[in-house]
């Protein structure tokens, strides 16, 4: 059940919710830009934008604070129930996901500055591609929070599959790269480590889209094995 | 699990006005059950509806089924006074007996169906009373004291105490903690999780987190129907119906 439907009497209570939406609406897309312009860094070899992004961090971190603050806040005040109490665990458990997503383009911008002292291995495909499933996952599971779109989460879901299926393509043509010439192992160990990051990174969109199954319906469908 | 009270097309009225309609459910055995809803939504006239209380009141009756143990307790014959005994009540303003002592209070309901329990009969009574209602230690060195001269909280223990004596089946509890501090609140929710495993318990209450520490099942009531019944963690993590749900997050009227 959708928890727009109706004002609360308290105001105040209502605001803080909205707030709260707002805050984590503002995370999502804070994240989903430092993941595009990590890959960005690393497409275009450019180590001082991953720089940046890597001291961009700290804004994520401090968004996980605050809204981990606020979280706990509305619990200890307002002792919320039914769907405002799974709309604020939604969004304690979405904080973390969303930080660890900070953190995995973080490693991303890393490996770049590692690759970019050394020559090229090969032109990125399968990592730009990876990237921007990653992030449509990113972004719609957001867009499925904040419209409550049980139909977005689960299509969110569906997706993780994809994403698995290019790291284990990536996985095999590196593992072929290796055996041909053992210098490439240190770049394509990197290119690894990326591709799994990426990975790493639609796990979280997944979680956050399964939260919000359980958000509107109330339904817990984490960690059910797929037919 | 079975049900040691169900209800079954239950209106009630005071004189011409339909104060609560049609309500079907059922009370579990050793189990809390809470009802809940805004004031004026017959949750108080249910729950005086389960022992024969409402008819008390001048124009004010009751029809639709009862039962306890699968007897109705509406039915010809039937002594509303034993029905009370069966299904003892606890009230919102604890009221000791004011010319009463302590072990007199206790001893009421006893004194007041016919029985005298002789000396011992009765001391052991108020023992075993006063002990289920977790007050003992506190009375015991001063029993013979009034039972007015205890605190809030205290005398609403002294009242399930008194309502325990007679060894009811089912203990109602119209709002039993509305005016005791949180401390004293507290003493009673803890009181009902013991009591529950010898006696079947409905209470009503406003306070939706009381109903939410203490009940097994939650009954939510508006406007004199009953709107949802079910497990008090399905109601108040995921009710299925829209007024519930407005009601227990705070977004009604």
């Amino acid at each position: 059940m959708d928890n727009s439907h109706a004002q609360h009497t308290n105001k105040q209570y209502e605001e803080e919710l909205r707030d709260l939406r707002a805050d984590l609406v503002k995370m999502g897309g804070l994240v989903e830009r430092q993941i595009a312009d990590a890959v960005d860094s690393l497409v275009n070899r450019d180590s001082n934008q991953a720089r940046e992004i890597i001291a961009r961090d700290v804004e994520v971190n401090r968004m996980d604070v605050q809204i981990d603050d606020h979280c706990i806040r509305l619990v200890a005040l307002h002792q919320p129930a039914a769907s405002d109490l799974r709309f604020i665990t939604t969004g304690l458990k979405i904080t973390t996901d969303l930080e660890r997503i900070g953190d995995n383009a973080v490693n991303i911008c890393e490996r770049a500055i590692e690759l970019n002292d050394e020559p090229i291995l090969k032109p990125y495909i399968d990592i730009p591609r990876m990237a921007q499933i990653a992030q449509e996952m990113l972004k719609a599971s957001i867009d499925a929070f904040v419209g409550g779109d049980v139909d977005l989460a689960q299509s969110v879901i569906e997706r993780d599959d994809e994403v698995d299926q290019l790291n284990y393509q990536i996985y095999r043509e590196l593992l072929s790269y290796m055996a041909e010439d053992p210098t490439s192992i240190g770049r394509a160990t990197r290119i690894l480590f990326i591709s799994k990051y990426l990975e790493r990174i639609a796990d979280h969109a997944t979680n956050i889209a399964e939260m919000v199954v359980y958000m509107v319906q109330g339904r817990n469908v984490r960690h059910q094995v797929k037919q | 699990m079975a049900d040691k009270m169900t209800v079954s097309h239950l209106n009630a009225y005071f004189g011409d006005h339909l104060a609560i309609k049609d309500i079907t459910l059922g009370i579990a055995e050793h189990k809390v059950t809470a009802i809940i809803g805004p004031s004026g939504c017959g949750k108080s006239t249910l729950v005086r509806c389960l022992n024969r209380m409402h008819e008390v009141i001048p124009g004010a009756r009751a029809e639709g089924e009862v039962t306890l143990d699968g007897a109705n307790i509406y039915g010809a014959g039937v002594d509303p006074v034993q029905v009370r005994r069966s299904i003892g009540m606890v009230f919102q303003k604890p009221a000791p007996f004011p010319t009463m002592s302590i072990e007199d209070n206790v001893a009421a309901g006893l004194t007041l169906n016919g029985v005298a329990p002789s000396r011992p009969e009765k001391a052991r009574i108020v023992e075993r009373s006063l002990r289920q209602a977790a007050l003992w230690d506190e009375v015991k060195d001063s029993l013979r004291q009034p039972g007015t001269s205890l605190s809030g909280g205290q005398q609403q223990r002294l009242c399930v105490a008194r309502a325990l004596a007679v060894e009811p089946e089912v203990l109602l509890m119209d709002e039993p903690c509305s005016a005791l501090d949180p401390i004293s609140t507290a003493r009673i929710e803890e009181l009902l999780l013991e009591l529950k495993a010898n006696y079947t318990i409905a209470i009503v209450t406003h306070n939706m987190q009381q109903a939410a520490r203490c009940s097994d099942f939650t009954a939510f009531m508006f406007q004199g129907t009953l709107i949802e019944f079910g497990d008090t963690n399905q109601i108040f993590t995921n009710p299925s119906r829209r007024e519930t749900e407005d009601y227990i997050t705070g977004r009604f009227g």
